[in-house]
């Protein structure tokens, strides 16, 4: 059986390592190059596929937790629903938490991964206290900012170049409800959008939703969606039974025109400019994750999601410029998610830094990665980067003009002998 | 009195259906031969749902130790799931009859032994729950795993007639009749998907099934008629075949 990555694309051949104990793993990379640590399979693209594939999402066991600092201490195949189903109901909540919380804890450090709270709470690395990684040469050192900051730097965001991490501490949050106070704002055009993340930066969870097709002066029109928990005493956190798609759509069902229907019948569903609902968790972080196998709506050929980030300065220019772009092409898009992000870490190669993200996603289709290669010069000229988690297709030139430190990532690589021993399809044709 | 026994409890079934009591409220003793290896699992659990969780040491193949066994456990459980199988090698198994013995003690006698004395002591109490793991390959014999197959057959039969004794003691016997699950005992073959369950399912369904006190239970659902078809088959036109 051979693993593949959230977005169906590309697809190959692999072998898949699972492993028990230290010993069991440490033989497999004594033994093996080309490996790659694999969680639950939720990056999009090729991040996570090689010929070898270590397996991580069964080492899945909760080890230890201290209820007076929210120090939680799991193994890294540890869902990030498993611990919100365990812990919601005492009142903690992940300090950071991306948009689906079907990703194991070391795929979250993998990707360094970011939330509706960027702005305000930063990247994972910035909860985890110190995680446990096996190195290319089978040595198993605990990492953590301080002791051992280049290895740190290096894993955080090092999509699993780095080794293969074991088990992580990492600090929760305290909360007094499941429930969030949410604020839609309804806006007419970019211009509109940005005005409204400036005035609701204060609050703690926010993201838009965008209209990708919009034409015009309608460009950037966006339903922004703010928010924080409240503070009512109800934990009562249930899972919610997951629908599923079956099977995989037929790839015409998703067109230009199913999308505009469906941005049409979102957008069109909120009534007024500004409104105020209250929502569960699991409806405000992670709409998706109530459909199971939501990635074949886009048909056994794949999809991509092709997420960028420019800074402050110029991401209106940039974005005006790219959102023309794709709306002259066409090319829908049901899920586009923009969001202010704040300052950037030191990590060599995490994504966020101060400015504009957007996240598209796109069926693989004859001409798309034309388009998207026109975007990645919209994106370069703006002095934007691309997200790993998502690519399954970003040229070595055009990556590397987004991470300034990635010399310093490949020279520690080089120098500790991870080079060879951990690849993906990925950082093969970026040169990482 | 809140725990439940689980046998075999190294078994990937036993630990995900150990997971979902402890989720729903209940304390745990997890038997199995070296128990201690399964601390880390246990500490997950407690970890994950603040329940307690004793591990305990049982030889399933050590008959005579049985009662002992049950005796030394302090609260006496409110419900016991066995999830003790071993699939062994079905042509070693006709060559061998060491490896064929091993199979039936393993999946039968053993079971039988344990179930026997909890059975009586549950019958006593008028109160209790007996869940058996047995398997779909107990409803026809395959010449694939048939020795397997015979084994789990004789627990389906004992099973039946436990719940028929236990019916008028209020004690309730659940038979489990999984299809292929993903598990340790299956790796390595190729299962159809749609007719593979993941460990943590078929934990959900004995749950779900064992709390509405239903009899018998297929895991995924469609063995059932799966099953159906299969013991339909003529047998002059059975035995013929390769399935």
């Amino acid at each position: 059986m051979s693993l593949m990555s959230w977005g169906m694309y590309p697809k190959i051949k692999n072998t898949v390592f699972k492993f028990d104990k230290k010993k069991t793993l440490r033989k497999i990379i004594n033994e093996h190059d080309k490996l790659i640590p694999y969680g639950n399979g939720r990056s999009y693209g090729d991040s996570a596929l090689s010929s070898n594939i270590i397996h991580a999402r069964p080492k899945d066991c909760f080890i230890d937790f201290n209820g007076e600092t929210g120090l939680l201490h799991v193994q890294t195949g540890v869902l990030l629903s498993e611990i919100l189903e365990s812990f919601v109901p005492r009142g903690w909540f992940l300090k950071v938490t991306p948009g689906t919380k079907l990703i194991t804890v070391g795929g979250a450090i993998a990707s360094d991964i970011h939330g509706k709270n960027h702005h305000v709470e930063g990247c994972f690395s910035e909860c985890i206290k110190e995680f446990k990684i096996m190195l290319a040469d089978g040595e198993v050192v605990i990492c953590s900012k301080e002791a051992t900051p280049e290895l740190f730097k290096a894993t955080c965001g090092g999509q699993g170049l780095t080794g293969i991490i074991l088990d992580a501490k990492i600090y929760l949050k305290k909360i007094n409800s499941q429930y969030i106070d949410q604020t839609t704002i309804k806006t007419k055009n970019l211009k509109e959008t940005f005005e409204a993340f400036e005035e609701y930066q204060d609050k703690p969870y926010s993201v838009a939703w965008i209209d990708c097709l919009a034409k015009g002066s309608k460009i950037g029109k966006c339903l922004l969606m703010v928010g924080d928990f409240r503070d009512d005493g109800k934990l009562d956190y249930k899972v919610k039974k997951q629908k599923s798609i079956p099977f995989n759509f037929p790839s015409f069902a998703l067109n230009n025109w199913s999308v505009r229907v469906f941005n049409w019948l979102y957008y069109g569903k909120v009534k007024q400019s500004i409104s105020k609902q209250t929502v569960d968790i699991d409806t405000f972080f992670y709409p998706l994750d109530t459909i199971g196998h939501w990635n074949r709506i886009y048909g056994k050929n794949g999809f991509t999601q092709y997420q960028f980030i420019l800074p402050k300065e110029s991401s209106y220019e940039g974005l005006e410029e790219i959102l023309t772009a794709i709306s002259k092409s066409g090319k829908g898009s049901f899920l586009a998610v923009l969001k202010l992000y704040g300052k950037a870490n030191d990590n060599y190669l995490s994504f966020p830094m101060e400015g504009y993200s957007l996240a598209l996603d796109f069926k693989i289709e004859k001409g798309l990665f034309n388009l998207l290669d026109k975007l990645d010069e919209i994106v370069v000229k703006y002095k934007g980067r691309i997200y790993l988690a998502k690519d399954a297709r970003v040229s070595k030139e055009v990556f590397e003009k987004g991470y300034p430190q990635i010399e310093t990532f490949r020279q520690y690589r080089k120098e500790n002998k991870m080079d060879n021993k951990f690849q993906s399809l990925q950082s093969k044709r970026v040169g990482i | 009195m809140s725990y439940i026994l689980i046998i075999g409890a190294k078994s990937d079934i036993a630990k995900a259906t150990a997971r979902e009591y402890a989720k729903n409220g209940y304390n745990l003793y997890l038997a199995a031969r070296n128990s201690n290896e399964l601390q880390e699992f246990a500490d997950d659990i407690t970890v994950r749902t603040q329940r307690t969780v004793n591990l305990v040491e049982l030889d399933i193949l050590d008959y005579k130790s049985h009662q002992e066994f049950y005796n030394k456990l302090d609260e006496k459980p409110l419900g016991v799931i066995s999830a003790i199988g071993y699939l062994g090698e079905q042509e070693k198994a006709q060559a061998d009859f060491t490896e064929a013995k091993q199979i039936m003690d393993t999946n039968y006698t053993g079971v039988v032994s344990l179930f026997n004395i909890i059975a009586n002591d549950f019958e006593k109490r008028k109160s209790g729950f007996i869940v058996g793991i047995s398997s779909v390959a107990g409803d026809r014999g395959r010449k694939s795993n048939y020795i397997y197959g015979s084994a789990k057959a004789a627990l389906t039969a004992y099973l039946s007639g436990l719940r028929n004794r236990l019916y008028d003691a209020q004690v309730h016997v659940m038979t489990v009749k999984p299809g292929f699950v993903a598990t340790k005992m299956t790796e390595g073959m190729d299962l159809p998907e749609k007719l593979t369950a993941q460990p943590e399912e078929v934990a959900k369904d004995i749950y779900k099934a064992q709390q509405k006190g239903k009899n018998v239970l297929y895991t995924k659902w469609m063995w059932r008629w799966v099953m159906k078809v299969i013991t339909m088959i003529p047998e002059w036109k059975f035995k013929r075949m390769s399935i």
